[in-house]
């Protein structure tokens, strides 16, 4: 990356100053919203039930709060990575015009993928304040929670943005939302431990970043992950990303010069 | 009327490109009542404050995501849909140019958001009793319940559309429709409140058509789903009041 990388970042900033607002308050209370109805209102029905052991020994919001974070990253990380990426890269898009001037596609790629990871990241941290709303969830592991959740958003937004860009049309961006996010959303083991799916479907679930994410996270604020698994997550989160990046030079490059 | 059909018709023959659409309006709720109905219904247990212990946790919960469903379908369709067509692609003022009036266009996109959720809860109806998830045959009664919850929906999204000014207004959306669709006991019954937090969430349109579609399909079929039905349909009819002078003014003036 070099200081040409900057300035398409701070183009994707100028954009954000006139809707950061409300990024940031959508940012802060659905994540508080669902904690309050699902962690805290059914969470009381879940702890009246189950004994802590099938939760890694905690209650159910503790258990439900890192895995809605690795979550809720994933999806702002499809938001930020999709949409502003295909309309960028087409004809007319704000691509061409940086890559008209001394830009490179490596820049715009290196310079948007500057301010989706800050997207991600301040994201993130607006979650990890309003986990500050639940005195049971105050621990030293909630530090740790950005970069893990970080990792987990840019191993989504890096493939996600290699593809984007070598899209004609909004259709496929909606079928992957709708039959691919959403159902990794609901089982990756956010809302409950993956145990309980049968074994063949486990192997599908153990395939998704979502659920490495989900693991780091969890691990992480628990702080009861093995060395082991914390890295093994993070390597599998990191390769997503390199990879991802991989094929979003190539695929930058043949939109923009093609 | 019959106009109004035409744009039920000129809807209908779009959709044939966007089937994807419905079909994941289906899928959805099937996904919520799997991971939340089943998957977190295992470490719930039995549903607190339910005369009926034997109910599960996913029978709970499904007619309720029924309701959202019907509801997200109708109040899609209208507001993000009707915004679109009045301020950008500008269908409407197409429209009205033809013999079609605004009363016409108004009554036609309650009606396909109507059938639309029909057609949805439909589809999820299906899938629910397939898996085992239906209590008692009256779930059936869900069937005309969500097309009533979708008029009521679709006349409010009508009645939104007006109002919004751009398209950062859909988060406003977003803020009123998210924490509805988490605390109208769509998760958990309204006994789990303090009692004036119940009673600002019986307030709740959504409330009201979950109930209308969580008794029948519980067993319990009597008059006391009459002041939803009567809820619902008056809050169609006044949605519907508000949007007309809207459309006209914005169409004609």
């Amino acid at each position: 990356m070099n200081l040409l990388a900057l300035r398409e970042f701070s183009y994707w900033m100028v954009h954000y100053r006139r809707s950061w607002r409300g990024t940031i308050v959508v940012n802060v209370l659905n994540p508080l919203l669902f904690l309050l109805a699902m962690g805290a209102g059914l969470g009381r029905l879940v702890d009246r039930h189950t004994a802590p052991d099938t939760l890694h020994g905690v209650a159910f919001l503790a258990f439900f709060a890192p895995g809605l974070l690795a979550a809720a990253t994933m999806q702002n990380a499809v938001t930020v990575s999709t949409g502003s990426v295909f309309m960028a890269a087409r004809p007319g898009g704000s691509y061409r015009n940086a890559t008209a001037g001394p830009l490179d596609t490596d820049d715009v790629l290196a310079g948007h993928m500057l301010f989706m990871a800050f997207r991600i990241a301040t994201s993130a941290l607006c979650f990890v304040v309003a986990l500050l709303c639940f005195p049971s969830l105050r621990t030293i592991g909630l530090l740790w929670l950005v970069p893990a959740a970080l990792l987990t958003g840019l191993a989504f937004a890096a493939p996600l943005a290699a593809w984007s860009a070598t899209l004609e049309t909004r259709q496929p961006m909606n079928n992957v939302f709708r039959f691919v996010i959403m159902p990794m959303y609901m089982f990756s083991g956010v809302f409950f431990p993956v145990d309980q799916i049968p074994v063949v479907l486990r192997a599908v679930v153990y395939a998704t970043p979502l659920w490495h994410g989900t693991e780091l996270c969890r691990g992480i604020f628990l702080g009861n992950a093995s060395q082991a698994a914390v890295l093994g997550h993070t390597a599998y989160l990191a390769a997503l990303t390199v990879l991802g990046l991989a094929l979003a030079r190539r695929t930058y490059r043949r939109r923009l010069f093609a | 009327m019959t106009r109004a059909l035409l744009l039920v018709e000129r809807n209908l023959m779009i959709y044939r490109y966007t089937w994807a659409m419905l079909a994941a309006e289906v899928l959805e709720p099937v996904l919520y009542l799997l991971s939340i109905g089943v998957g977190v219904g295992a470490l719930v247990g039995s549903v607190p404050g339910l005369d009926d212990p034997g109910i599960t946790y996913a029978q709970f919960v499904a007619p309720a995501l029924l309701a959202t469903a019907a509801m997200n379908g109708a109040m899609n369709e209208t507001s993000f849909g009707a915004f679109f067509k009045l301020r950008f692609e500008r269908t409407y003022d197409t429209m009205v140019t033809t013999p079609l009036t605004v009363r016409d266009i108004a009554l036609g996109e309650t009606a396909w958001a109507l059938l639309r959720g029909a057609f949805a809860s439909g589809g999820f109806l299906a899938i629910v009793a397939v898996l085992g998830y239906a209590r008692s045959p009256w779930i059936l009664l869900a069937v005309p319940g969500a097309a009533v919850v979708g008029f009521a929906f679709a006349a409010a999204g009508l009645a939104v559309a007006t109002f919004l000014r751009n398209t950062h207004d859909f988060q406003l959306i977003q803020l009123v429709m998210l924490p509805m669709f988490l605390f109208a006991t769509t998760f958990f019954p309204v006994s789990v409140y303090p009692r004036p937090v119940q009673v600002f969430v019986e307030c709740l349109p959504l409330y009201h058509a979950i109930q209308l579609l969580r008794e029948p399909a519980l067993g319990h079929v009597g008059l006391a789903l009459l002041p939803s039905l009567a809820y619902l349909l008056a809050f169609g009819a006044l949605s519907l009041v508000i949007a007309l002078p809207r459309l006209r003014r914005a169409l004609l003036a």
